[in-house]
């Protein structure tokens, strides 16, 4: 386990705090939101690949090193303390992870270099209901002569109103609820039988529900074995996870020391309100949830890298006290702010609302102490 | 310093195999009991004589101490040989040798802030567990404003002279010295204490125990009436004892953390997911029955694993040069949480098999369980409380500014 970033890894945490501070700052956000961009933001996307943030983890050439998940994590970090919206958890970390654990030589060949490039992106087509569930799927794909033919709904699918490309969860043996029957699919997003009815939502970054009416894909487009993708789809969860949870370190911080510099500000009764020992002690546990919560993030995202046997336990672990902690602070930035902090003018509103988008993606807290414990064996 | 490299270190980690094969009793390698505790001293008790044993030869090595200087007896090791050793005794699950408050808190001071004579006479002992030590620190007028001290003492010319109150000394009535917080100026506050040494032993000092709640009674009053103490037995400048003090205190703070309060690990104690199942009973899926209780169960867990792996992470930073500054009250504040959630959590997953206080009728571990909740309560009290380590991280670590 390694908690201490290399100096390439150090690097690209400059690099990525400097480039959200800068460019995709709150105010960055604000800005598309009044201007009803919902999320779509093709400049920010080209700066992103100019940066070369889409393949932090694929090799140049096969076997060479990457600033790996860690890296990854870095810039999920960054783009969480300004509630950035990019295509990159769905693109760079889970697109780029389902490929490269499940995809063919074939596949991975044809798509690993363009999404490196950020020439395109992903949206993973997953859930069904208003809650993760990974094997809860109903969406069918039936064999035909060619390949198959892909019906169904995905609800709430994150960037699917802006991607190029869907990786589609659907069931070709079972019932909804069987972990064996899942297979993965390479779907383009202009494929006919799609339709993309786009949703506006609280953190203003969007989402879509996406329906698949007699979609033809061709056998090429079955990503690993057909009937086993849970075997793929499991471990690249896992990394959505622990991806996110860097990402909900990020807000849980920058949501944190924004609320600190107005603690050291404002005055009430001639005193600075920081001076108050309830709000001070407050201020002091929550840093030691910040403080414990990044040990977490830092040992699950370094778990990956390291190829350990508890990326489960740890994902769970970093996902559900993450969720916890984005919640707590957003909560008493926007309490300790007080009146201001209710007014859409400042902006610890933003990380609240994300905060409840982040909860419900990948599993909430609650899914994941349940399996956390499942995993104990209690 | 010199550096470890990783064949010098497996190199290490052969010897010190070896060695603790060789020398590590196999009653040592089993839980411990709670009355085979080795505190040492001058009247040591060794129920299981192995346990005596033990000690000598850790000792004799300097392993109870390993990262303090050769020339006191210490082990003299790298950081990284003495984690390989921590390694090494956690694989065959040797129990720790000797629990001493001289190596958690006053050792280590005492390194820092003795004079050389002082660090001869004193720190072997530590480390072979031949003195006990208890910790005068706290009165009844100051507990959490630790410096309201009123203990006096008086430079009589060839010695001090000592006369007052401590109060919560814990084990005072069976340790041999005490180290010593004492007013030499009563003029000023923090620059008018001392830093002082004294044998438990010397006319004056009287200890009465104290019970707690949980039935025990480790602590103590102190009382000190004319009591004579040798000039040299002071540590550092006289009135410049609070830094002492205050060093001293995180000193306490992380092993107190480190070691989990007490750090017995509960022997015969299960965890609450372990009584849980047995008697609330699983469901089918062989989960606990009660959800809810499931559900914060697994929320302790959590946040001990969350709180293990926050340890690791300050070593490894501290290690790499990367400063985590006043890490002692974080995770004090968070060590007192997590033992006293546990201590909920194993009494609420007991029901009313954790409700027996002595006699027949209850299972042993049940009732340690019920002993140690009463005694968790301490936790957020004992080497600075919660609020008081809140105030430290709100202060000195967040930058928030005192009420003007
Ligand atoms: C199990 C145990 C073992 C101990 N062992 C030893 C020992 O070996 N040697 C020794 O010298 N002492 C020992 N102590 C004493 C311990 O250090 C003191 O009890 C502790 O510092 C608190 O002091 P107090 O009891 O006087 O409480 P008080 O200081 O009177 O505090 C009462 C309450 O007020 C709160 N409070 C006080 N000041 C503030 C503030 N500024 N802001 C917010 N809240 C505040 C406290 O947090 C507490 O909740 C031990 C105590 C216990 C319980």
């Amino acid at each position: 386990m390694s908690f201490v970033l290399t100096e390439d890894q150090e690097m690209l945490r400059e690099t990525a705090t400097a480039f959200a501070r800068d460019e995709l700052s709150i105010a960055h956000l604000r800005a598309m939101r009044d201007a009803g961009a919902n999320g779509k933001d093709s400049a920010t996307r080209q700066k992103l690949a100019e940066l070369g943030f889409f393949g932090v983890i694929i090799p140049d050439e096969p076997g060479a090193e990457t600033f790996g998940m860690a890296g990854l994590g870095q810039i999920l970090e960054a783009q969480g303390r300004t509630v950035a919206a990019t295509p990159l958890l769905q693109t760079a970390l889970i697109a780029a992870s389902t490929l490269q654990l499940g995809g063919s030589a074939a596949q991975q060949a044809a798509w690993l270099p363009k999404i490196a490039a950020g020439e395109k992106t992903f949206a993973l087509a997953l859930d069904e209901s208003a809650h993760f569930s990974p094997y809860n799927v109903s969406t069918e794909a039936e064999r035909n002569g060619q390949g198959y033919t892909i019906n169904g709904l995905k609800k709430y699918v994150p960037d699917a109103h802006h991607a190029d490309m869907l990786i589609v969860v659907a069931r070709t043996f079972g019932e909804a609820g069987d972990r064996h029957g899942l297979s993965l699919f390479l779907v383009p997003a202009d494929a006919k039988g799609v339709s993309i009815a786009e949703l506006k939502t609280v953190d203003s970054h969007g989402a879509a529900h996406v329906t698949f009416d007699g979609v033809n894909v061709p056998e090429s487009a079955l990503i690993g074995p057909a009937d086993e993708g849970a075997d793929i789809l499991d471990p690249v969860l896992d990394r959505a996870a622990i991806g996110l949870a860097a990402e909900m370190l990020g807000s849980s911080q920058a949501a944190f020391d924004m609320t600190l510099e107005y603690l050291n500000t404002r005055k009430q009764f001639g005193q600075l309100i920081g001076s108050f020992q309830s709000l001070q002690h407050r201020a002091a546990k929550m840093f030691v949830d910040l403080e414990m919560t990044r040990s977490c993030v830092m040992a699950a995202l370094s778990a990956v890298d390291e190829g350990k046997a508890d990326i489960a336990e740890l994902a769970s672990l970093a996902k559900a006290r993450a969720g916890e902690l984005v919640h707590l602070v957003s909560n008493e930035c926007v309490q300790m702010h007080g009146g201001i902090g209710m007014t859409d003018a400042a902006e610890p509103g933003f990380y609240m609302k994300r905060a409840r988008v982040q909860e419900a993606l990948y599993g909430s807290a609650s899914w994941h102490r349940d399996r956390y414990a499942r995993l104990g064996g209690y | 310093m010199a550096y470890d490299n990783a064949e010098q270190l497996e190199e290490f980690r052969l010897a010190a195999r070896k060695w603790l094969e060789e020398n590590c009793p196999p009653s040592m390698r089993t839980p411990m009991l709670d009355d085979e505790i080795v505190w040492g001293g001058r009247n040591a008790t060794f129920k299981n004589p192995d346990s005596k044993v033990w000690l000598d030869r850790m000792g004799e090595k300097g392993w109870t101490a390993p990262e303090w200087p050769k020339e006191y007896g210490g082990g003299g090791l790298s950081r990284g040989e003495a984690r390989v050793l921590e390694q090494e005794m956690r694989r065959i699950k040797a129990r720790p040798p000797l629990f001493s408050f001289g190596l958690w808190m006053f050792g280590p001071a005492l390194l820092e802030f003795g004079n050389y004579e002082q660090k001869l006479r004193f720190i072997p002992d530590i480390v072979k567990g031949k003195i006990r030590w208890c910790q005068g620190y706290s009165e009844p007028g100051a507990g959490s404003d630790l410096a309201d001290l009123q203990t006096r003492c008086e430079d009589k010319g060839d010695h001090y002279l000592i006369n007052g109150q401590k109060v919560w000394t814990s084990y005072a009535d069976k340790a041999d010295w005490i180290f010593c917080l004492v007013r030499t100026d009563t003029s000023v506050k923090h620059e008018g204490i001392s830093f002082i040494l004294f044998d438990m032993k010397s006319p004056g000092v009287e200890a009465r125990p104290i019970q707690l709640i949980s039935g025990e009674s480790p602590f103590c009053e102190t009382f000190f009436t004319d009591v004579k103490v040798p000039k040299d037995q002071l540590v550092g400048r006289l009135n410049g004892g609070w830094d002492i003090a205050k060093r001293l205190l995180q000193f306490e703070r992380s092993s107190i953390s480190a070691g989990g309060f007490g750090g017995t690990g509960g022997s015969g104690i299960l965890g609450p997911e372990d009584y849980a199942k047995q008697h609330v009973g699983t469901d089918e899926a062989g989960r606990i029955a009660d959800g809810d209780m499931r559900g914060r169960i697994t929320d302790h867990k959590m946040y001990v694993k969350a709180f293990s792996l926050t340890v690791q992470r300050q070593a490894e930073q501290a290690k790499a040069g990367q400063a985590v500054g006043h890490t002692a009250s974080i995770l004090k504040y968070a060590a007192a949480k997590m033992n006293q959630d546990r201590h909920e959590l194993l009494i609420e997953s007991l029901g009313t098999e954790g409700l027996g206080w002595e006699g027949e009728g209850f299972d042993r571990g049940a009732k340690k369980a019920t002993r140690q909740w009463l005694r968790s309560k301490g936790n957020s009290i004992e080497g600075g409380t919660s609020e008081i380590n809140l105030n430290v991280v709100a202060k000195r670590v967040l930058g928030l500014k005192e009420h003007q």
